[in-house]
């Protein structure tokens, strides 16, 4: 039992991936599937392949856990050779994932996750605790421990495969295209679920897909291959938006790199405007004082706790005094965290040039423009293409990134 | 042919268990179905009825066990299931008559040789089958199964024979009807069943009905249990998306 413990405790500890020179070769291929693959992945970040079909990214992550036998070269798992290696003693080392998820259909829920630890001879109790505890943690409710894969939707069975993954604490978890097969709004969900949960696990992931959006939100380094295996650039999402190695990356990329480079960071990344600020009850002369040159032309009305109450309007500032309620709403209010594409949709959708931003307790932290947002894009590009000195906005992106 | 054999077959022997059928007109006249008769005379059937359940469940069952056996020797050793399925086709092809008289050299005349070329003969279904069950087997599951460190050996006996269940649910219905018909000709090795009433008197009707009808009612009631025995051995297949 003892052993058993330890044994759990060093899988749990996230340990880095190293391919060296690594290259499968199928026999009778005119081509290799994978040639010399040389990267390293810190432990705890997610290591994300991508490329086109055909660009060997799957069997790149197979080759981790002896799924397919290396040609050539080597991968080291924490340190340790994959080759010398009992494969189905490194397998239950390493969490796996995969987009048909691969659900047992005779088997319940709570025995399909226990799939791990039953191989490696965990003691009932102990098991049950860890399917119970498991359920929790990927967001399933407790009763469907005991139906059947076919009864659950979906989203529901991606959970059940990535909670079987994590059942006996992996320290590297493989996934290839995990959230392929759910719906759109299912998947953006799952992935945003699944940050959370590395967040908090810190597991070393190598995440396999084809989508370079994906790719972009999921990654802490992007590994982009090119047919017949090799690696084009590996680098961190920012560095590949910002500095495509080659034109293959920059097609793959895509033209709306610049854009994408939104979905990277977060409305915290950016300098704010400031507003003119005004609070019920205050003269409207001395609000309409603050109106000349400032750098948003509405006057924002803010409670006592700083809490944006709207927009004042002309009517507004032609009465005495600063209205409680005034004519425009606030919406939509925007908080530091969220992420600058959504900022910028928010904004589209409302139709409006402003939004307030505000902290997690609500209090105004500056105010969001359609032009903030323009500029950013414009000044970045112009970076990028033409003058290679870092200025502001790039430098605060890559510290988040 | 050995001139002993012929000696030992039921036509030949010219028992009397049916002689006295002349005591009611309908017995006399041999109609359709004589009902009191066959009320009177129901416990001459028992004995023959409990050697064909025997024979049927001990030869399904030997077969069961043998057809899962070439299933598990062939695999992963694709290249074995074609020569296997030809075998066992082979042998399914024998007329049963043949089959008992080449085998009363070795196993002799009896139940033996009966429930050895019965059991051959479900090998087939059974085997095939349960061969396609493990084709139909989802990839994705066995891929999962190997990627957590399933070894072989537990995959097929975690995943892939579990999920072959119903498969092979459908073969030993098939394999246990067709025994059941078979079995009537067990008699000619001297194994008794149902076949040894029928062939007693093969002119009188009513006997023919009940030994006949006795068989039939047999082979719904096997079927049944196995449909039965095949719901509980997969809960999985019968629930509904909630």
């Amino acid at each position: 039992m003892e052993q058993v413990a330890s044994r759990e405790s060093g899988a749990g500890e996230a340990v880095a991936v190293e391919f060296r020179d690594a290259t499968k070769r199928y026999p009778g291929a005119t081509d290799d599937a994978v040639r010399g693959l040389t990267l390293e992945v810190p432990a705890g970040e997610i290591c994300v392949l991508v490329g086109p079909s055909g660009c060997g990214k799957t069997t790149a992550m197979r080759m981790v856990n002896r799924m397919v036998e290396i040609t050539d070269g080597d991968i080291l798992v924490g340190d340790r050779t994959v080759r010398e290696r009992g494969p189905a003693e490194l397998r239950r080392e390493i969490g796996y994932v995969i987009q048909q998820i691969g659900l047992f259909p005779h088997r319940t829920i709570a025995d399909n996750i226990a799939t791990v630890p039953r191989l490696l001879g965990w003691e009932r109790e102990r098991i049950d605790a860890r399917v119970d505890e498991l359920l929790g943690v990927v967001g399933l409710e407790r009763e469907i421990a005991e139906r059947f894969p076919a009864q659950l939707s979906g989203g529901q069975q991606q959970r059940v495969g990535v909670a079987r993954a994590l059942a006996a604490n992996p320290g590297v978890m493989l996934m290839d295209e995990p959230f392929g097969a759910v719906d759109p709004i299912n998947r953006e969900r799952l992935q945003n679920e699944f940050l959370r949960l590395q967040a908090e696990l810190r597991k070393t992931i190598l995440f396999v897909t084809h989508d370079i959006d994906e790719a972009i939100k999921m990654g802490d380094r992007i590994a982009i291959l090119r047919q017949g295996g090799r690696l084009a650039q590996y680098a961190t999402p920012a560095e590949l938006l910002m500095a495509p190695g080659d034109d293959f990356v920059e097609d793959f990329v895509g033209a709306d790199r610049a854009l994408k480079r939104l979905a990277l960071m977060r409305v915290s990344d950016i300098d704010l405007w400031e507003a003119p600020l005004a609070f019920p009850g205050q003269a409207t002369s001395e609000v309409r004082a603050k109106l000349d040159g400032a750098e948003v032309p509405h006057p924002l009305v803010i409670d006592a706790e700083r809490r944006p109450l709207g927009w004042m309007s002309d009517s507004d500032l032609a009465q005495a005094t600063v209205p409680a309620q005034p004519d425009t709403r606030p919406d939509p209010v925007v908080e530091l965290d969220d992420v600058m594409r959504d900022a910028l949709s928010d904004l589209l959708q409302a139709e409006t040039r402003y939004s307030p931003v505000v902290d997690p307790q609500g209090r105004l932290a500056g105010v969001l423009s359609v032009e903030i947002i323009s500029e950013f894009l414009t000044s970045d590009e112009a970076l990028v293409e033409e003058h290679p000195a870092p200025e502001r906005p790039l430098a605060e992106a890559e510290e988040a990134g | 042919m050995n001139p002993g054999v012929a000696a030992h077959l039921p036509l030949a022997q010219g028992d009397d268990f049916f002689q006295e059928r002349s005591d009611t007109g309908c017995v006399q006249e041999n109609g359709f179905f004589c009902a009191q008769w066959a009320f009177e005379n129901f416990d001459r059937y028992m004995s023959p009825l409990l050697e064909h359940i025997v024979l049927v469940s001990v030869s399904v069952f030997a077969g069961f066990a043998i057809a899962i056996g070439l299933a598990v020797l062939s695999h992963g050793r694709r290249w074995l299931v074609p020569p296997l399925l030809g075998l066992t086709g082979v042998l399914y092809t024998i007329p049963s008559l043949a089959f008992f008289i080449l085998l009363l050299p070795i196993t002799g005349f009896g139940r033996t040789t009966a429930i050895v070329a019965l059991t051959a003969y479900t090998l087939q279904i059974i085997y095939r089958n349960v061969v396609a069950g493990l084709a139909n087997v989802p990839a994705a599951s066995k891929d999962a199964g190997r990627g957590m460190g399933m070894t072989d050996q537990q995959l097929l006996w975690r995943v892939e024979l579990p999920l072959a269940v119903p498969e092979l649910v459908a073969g030993l219905r098939i394999a246990t009807v067709s025994t059941v018909a078979i079995a009537t000709l067990a008699v000619f090795a001297g194994a008794g069943g149902l076949g040894d009433p029928l062939l007693k008197d093969i002119t009188f009707r009513t006997n023919v009905i009940v030994a006949g009808g006795l068989a039939i009612l047999l082979a719904i009631a096997f079927d049944a249990l196995l449909v039965l025995a095949g719901r509980v051995a997969s809960p999985w297949r019968k629930v509904r998306p909630v």
